[in-house]
Parts: C-alpha cells; sequence; structure tokens
C-alpha cells in the first residue's frame, strides 16, 4: 500500500488530516446548544450562521473538491469550453440574491427544513413533496460519489494505493458528521477554504513565473490544441449555445441541491444570505484562475495518464514535497465538508419528508435527529461502495442526469414563492414530464449534456437540463390552465340549465 | 427599478459571441479570458449597490 511515499509530503498530509478529524469531533461543543438532539441543531447548526461561517461553509460546500480536481482537467482537455464553470458560478448569485432570502425567511417562520417541507407548506401535496425530496436525495448520492473520486485522486498523488485510506477517511468523516452534525463541516470549512485559497494563490503566483508568464502559458496552449487538433483557447462556432446554457442550467440548479440548501436555511437570515451573494463570488475568482492550471499543465509538458491528474502533477512536478502534501490534503479535506452537508442534506430529507410522513407521522424532535443521524451514515457509506464496487463512470454519468432532475424541482421550490397560480398536480405533472424527458433525451444521446436540435437555422446544441425545464414549465402551466378551466365550464354548464 | 442590476451579468455573459475573442489582451490573457473574469468583481459591486437599497427598504 505504500509505494514511492514521499515522507515530508505524507507528513503534512497527515497532521492536517488528524487536525480536521479532531475539529470534527469538537464541532459538537462549538457554540453549543441545548441539544443537539433535534434536527435543528444537528441539521442546521441551529439556524445562526452569521456571514462569515457561512461564506465559509457555503464555499466549502459549493466549490467542492471535485471541482478543483475536475475543472482544470477539462481545461487541459478540451480548452475555453471547459471555463463554463466561471460564468455558470458568476450568475448564480443574483440568483441567490433575488430568490434565497424569501425561501430563508418562509422556512425560519414555519420550522422547514427542507425543500420537501417548503412545497408541502406551499401546496399542501404529500406527492408534490415526496417528487421533490425523492428527487434531492437521487441528486445527491452520486455528488457525494464524486467528492470520493476527488479525494481518491489526491489519496493516489500521495503515493498511496489501495482502498484502504479512501475508506478510512470516510468512515472517520461518518463518525463526526454523525455526533456533531452540521457544525463539523461548518467548521472544518475554515481550515479546508483556507488552504484552498493559499494552495490556489501560491499556484497561480509561482506557476507562471517558472513557465515564462501567462501570454506564455496561452501560447503554449494554443499549440497543444492545434497540434492535437481538438479544443481550443476560443470556443468553436458550435460550442457557442452549448457553453451558454450549460452556464445558465447549471446556475439555476446549483441551489436546488440539498448541500447548498441547507448553507442557506443555516445562516441566520435574509441579509446574511445577501452579504454572501456579494462575497461569494471570492471563490469565483479563485475557480477561475485554478481553471488556468489547465493550460498550465500544457505550458509545463506534463504527460498524463488521465486529465484528473493535472493539478496532483503540476504540482508534484513545480512545487517542493511539503507543499505538494499540503495542496493534497486541501483537495482532500475539500472533500469531507461538502460530503458532510451533502448527506446531511439528504437526512434531512429522509427524515422530514419520508420518515416523519409515511412510517412514524409522530416522531418526536429528538427521534427526527436520530433517524437523520443514521441516514447520514448509510448515504455516505452507500456512495463508499458505489465507488468501490461500480466503475467510475457510473458515478459520473448519474451525477450528469443528477443535475438535470434536480433542476426539475425549480418550478415547485421557487415558483410558489412568488405566485400563487400554480396548483400542486400542474407542477407536479411538470416534475414528472421534466424528468422523464430530460432522462429520455440524455440516455438517447448517449448519456452527453448536450441535446441537439435543429429549428431550421442548423443544428444547435442545447444543455438537456436546460430543455427539460422548458418542457416541465410548458406542461406545468398547459395542466394547469385546463385544471382551472373545467371547473369554470361545470358551474357554467350548470348554470346555463 | 434598481433590482433590475441584476439582470446585467446576465446579459454581460450570455452573450458568448461578444467576448469569444483574443484581442485585446490584458497581462496576457486573451479578451476571453479576462472579460469574464472581470464580471467577478462587476458582479459583486452591482449586487452591493442592490443590497444598499435593499436593506433600507427593509
Amino acid at each position: 500500500m505504500l509505494t514511492n511515499v514521499d515522507s515530508a509530503a505524507f507528513a503534512v498530509f497527515l497532521a492536517l488530516f488528524v487536525l480536521v478529524t479532531g475539529m470534527g469531533f469538537v464541532a459538537s461543543r462549538w457554540r453549543k446548544p441545548e441539544t443537539l438532539a433535534h434536527l435543528d441543531e444537528w441539521g442546521l447548526g441551529g439556524r445562526k450562521f452569521g456571514t462569515w461561517i457561512t461564506w465559509f461553509l457555503v464555499g466549502g460546500d459549493f466549490y467542492t473538491a471535485y471541482t478543483v480536481i475536475a475543472v482544470p482537467a477539462l481545461v487541459y482537455a478540451v480548452g475555453a469550453y471547459g471555463f463554463f464553470a466561471l460564468p455558470y458560478t458568476i450568475i448564480v448569485y443574483p440568483f441567490v440574491f433575488a430568490v434565497m432570502p424569501v425561501l430563508w425567511k418562509v422556512a425560519k417562520e414555519r420550522g422547514y427544513v427542507t425543500a420537501g417541507d417548503v412545497v408541502r407548506g406551499a401546496y399542501g401535496s404529500r406527492g408534490l413533496e415526496l417528487a421533490v425530496a425523492a428527487t434531492g436525495v437521487l441528486a445527491t448520492m452520486p455528488y457525494i460519489a464524486l467528492q470520493l473520486i476527488g479525494m481518491e485522486v489526491a489519496i493516489k498523488a500521495l503515493g498511496l494505493h489501495g482502498e484502504v485510506p479512501l475508506v478510512l477517511a470516510f468512515l472517520v468523516l461518518a463518525l463526526y458528521t454523525y455526533s456533531s452534525g452540521l457544525r463539523a463541516p461548518a467548521l472544518i470549512a475554515f481550515v479546508k477554504d483556507i488552504m484552498i485559497y493559499i494552495v490556489v494563490i501560491a499556484a497561480i503566483a509561482i506557476v507562471p513565473s517558472k513557465l515564462g508568464g501567462y501570454g506564455e502559458i496561452f501560447t503554449a496552449a494554443d499549440a497543444a490544441f492545434a497540434k492535437k487538433g481538438t479544443g481550443g483557447i476560443l470556443l468553436s462556432p458550435a460550442q457557442i449555445v452549448p457553453y451558454a446554457s450549460l452556464a445558465l442550467g447549471s446556475a439555476l440548479a446549483a441551489f436546488m441541491y440539498p448541500h447548498t440548501l441547507t448553507g442557506i436555511f443555516a445562516s441566520s437570515g435574509g441579509n446574511t444570505i445577501r452579504k454572501n451573494a456579494m462575497l461569494l463570488p471570492a471563490y469565483t475568482l479563485l475557480l477561475g484562475l485554478l481553471a488556468l492550471l489547465g493550460y498550465m499543465g500544457h505550458a509545463a509538458g506534463l504527460k498524463l495518464a488521465s486529465n484528473n491528474d493535472v493539478v496532483p502533477e503540476l504540482f508534484k512536478t513545480l512545487f517542493p514535497s511539503w507543499f505538494a502534501g499540503f495542496a493534497f490534503a486541501a483537495i482532500a479535506i475539500g472533500a469531507l465538508v461538502p460530503a458532510a452537508v451533502m448527506s446531511i442534506g439528504a437526512a434531512n430529507l429522509f427524515t422530514r419528508n419520508f420518515w416523519k410522513v409515511w412510517v412514524d407521522p409522530k416522531v418526536t424532535p429528538a427521534g427526527e435527529a436520530k433517524v437523520a443521524k443514521i441516514t447520514s451514515m448509510l448515504v455516505k457509506v452507500g456512495a463508499l461502495l458505489a465507488i468501490l464496487l461500480m466503475p467510475t463512470q457510473f458515478a459520473l454519468d448519474l451525477q450528469l442526469l443528477g443535475g438535470l432532475w434536480i433542476l426539475q424541482t425549480l418550478p415547485a421550490l421557487v415558483f410558489g414563492l412568488y405566485l400563487n397560480w400554480f396548483s400542486s398536480s400542474a407542477l407536479l405533472a411538470g416534475w414528472a414530464v421534466g424528468l422523464a424527458g430530460g432522462s429520455w433525451l440524455a440516455w438517447s444521446d448517449g448519456l452527453k449534456p448536450l441535446h441537439s436540435m435543429d429549428l431550421g437555422a442548423g443544428p444547435v446544441a442545447v444543455y438537456t437540463g436546460l430543455l427539460a425545464l422548458a418542457l416541465n414549465i410548458v406542461v406545468a402551466v398547459v395542466v394547469n390552465l385546463v385544471l382551472k378551466r373545467a371547473p369554470q365550464q361545470r358551474l357554467s354548464r350548470e348554470a346555463a340549465e | 427599478m434598481i433590482r433590475l442590476l441584476l439582470l446585467l451579468p446576465f446579459i454581460g455573459l450570455m452573450i458568448v459571441p461578444f467576448y469569444n475573442i483574443r484581442e485585446p489582451y490584458l497581462f496576457g490573457f486573451p479578451f476571453f479570458y479576462w472579460y469574464q473574469l472581470a464580471w467577478v468583481p462587476l458582479t459583486s459591486l452591482l449586487t452591493y449597490i442592490v443590497y444598499r437599497s435593499v436593506r433600507r427598504a427593509d
């Protein structure tokens, strides 16, 4: 299991990992509540996280370890197209600013913990509640698995092989999430985010000076793509609509996920969220610069077995080993925060919108917390087994579908905050058609996120999730019109008789 | 009305053909890259302007 392990890198990695593990367990006493045996405390940290804690938590939870690995890898492989993550993580914030404080207010006033709660409150429909909750859990599972892939890449880069280190790291994570709830990732997020900032700032300050400056880096990438014959540092005409639609669709989907919503619900108020919409783009700047590591890989002339190795290889090649160890620890710890929050978000959904509704309606707050704790554990074990037993591509494909699915909960969750027009049956019909139609399109396109259409002006590829959302909304509007009309017609017929 | 400022980042970033070009460069970055990066602080600034008006309204 230990081959080619650099002792300095390994020592730094291990020390940091032990530090955050300790923090994870101590977190149960951080901002100590009267009791942790309540979902508001275990699952939402008491809804008291102020501007800074929310900034670290949502930042640490939205910009995941997988992002740190996969965005530069995509940019390394295809060039400009991989940058769609940048417009995506910019336009998401005006949306957060406008919508999320309204959602928080509803949740706080009525004691809601999940998106399912909000939907039940707005429409009084158990069916729609279950649809939203099940979509949330299903979309989150592969997302957790993805964090494991990020962690695996970092552990492998350190020279550790086999599955034991990954299993150990995940068990430790599962245990302190169980005991401390949302407080654990909130506290660890401080360490994780500061480490990631140090790593990325060091990379973007030092690497270009070793490679001859940014001008040289872009030139080298340009030449590499020209030689390869695919990709480029600008978008091809066929990539323009995919680029824009992926950015828009991803931005709309981002805060429909249970883990991001958990961060929103856990904050202390509307202004905390608004201030965060203003301050969170700092992470986007970091992400944009991080993406350039993909081009730096070309400038450094790296030979990679897999695109995902571009970030680890760059650090191994250009930095002293202790700093490479620090960088790998940052990525591995970076996987813990989102994995913890995701499992908590999924556990909250299961407890509130399934267990409490269908299994044990008389469950006490302490009983709710218990069910959620056990569920968070099972969700993580499930993700771990999925990674260990199934091909990696399976998790990636499911994650792709998960983004499409979660986007279909937007009308049910958001429209009700502003309009009193839609009925639950109409929204449920829209959700079902969007989910099934979108999945079918993605399936028939070979599990690619883009669907090609010809509207007369030549084929245009659009993000499938966005097409499914359009279909979802059209169906909801039509069904609603029909349902509203039917009783009126009956009334007018009765009046005529 | 000031809330409409929040639509500017959508417009600025959805007009992809406008910024899918190399020239002019800035610090070695082609236009495509620095234009999008510039929207990050700009979006924060616009959000701040809207935030000030909303906060007073609360």
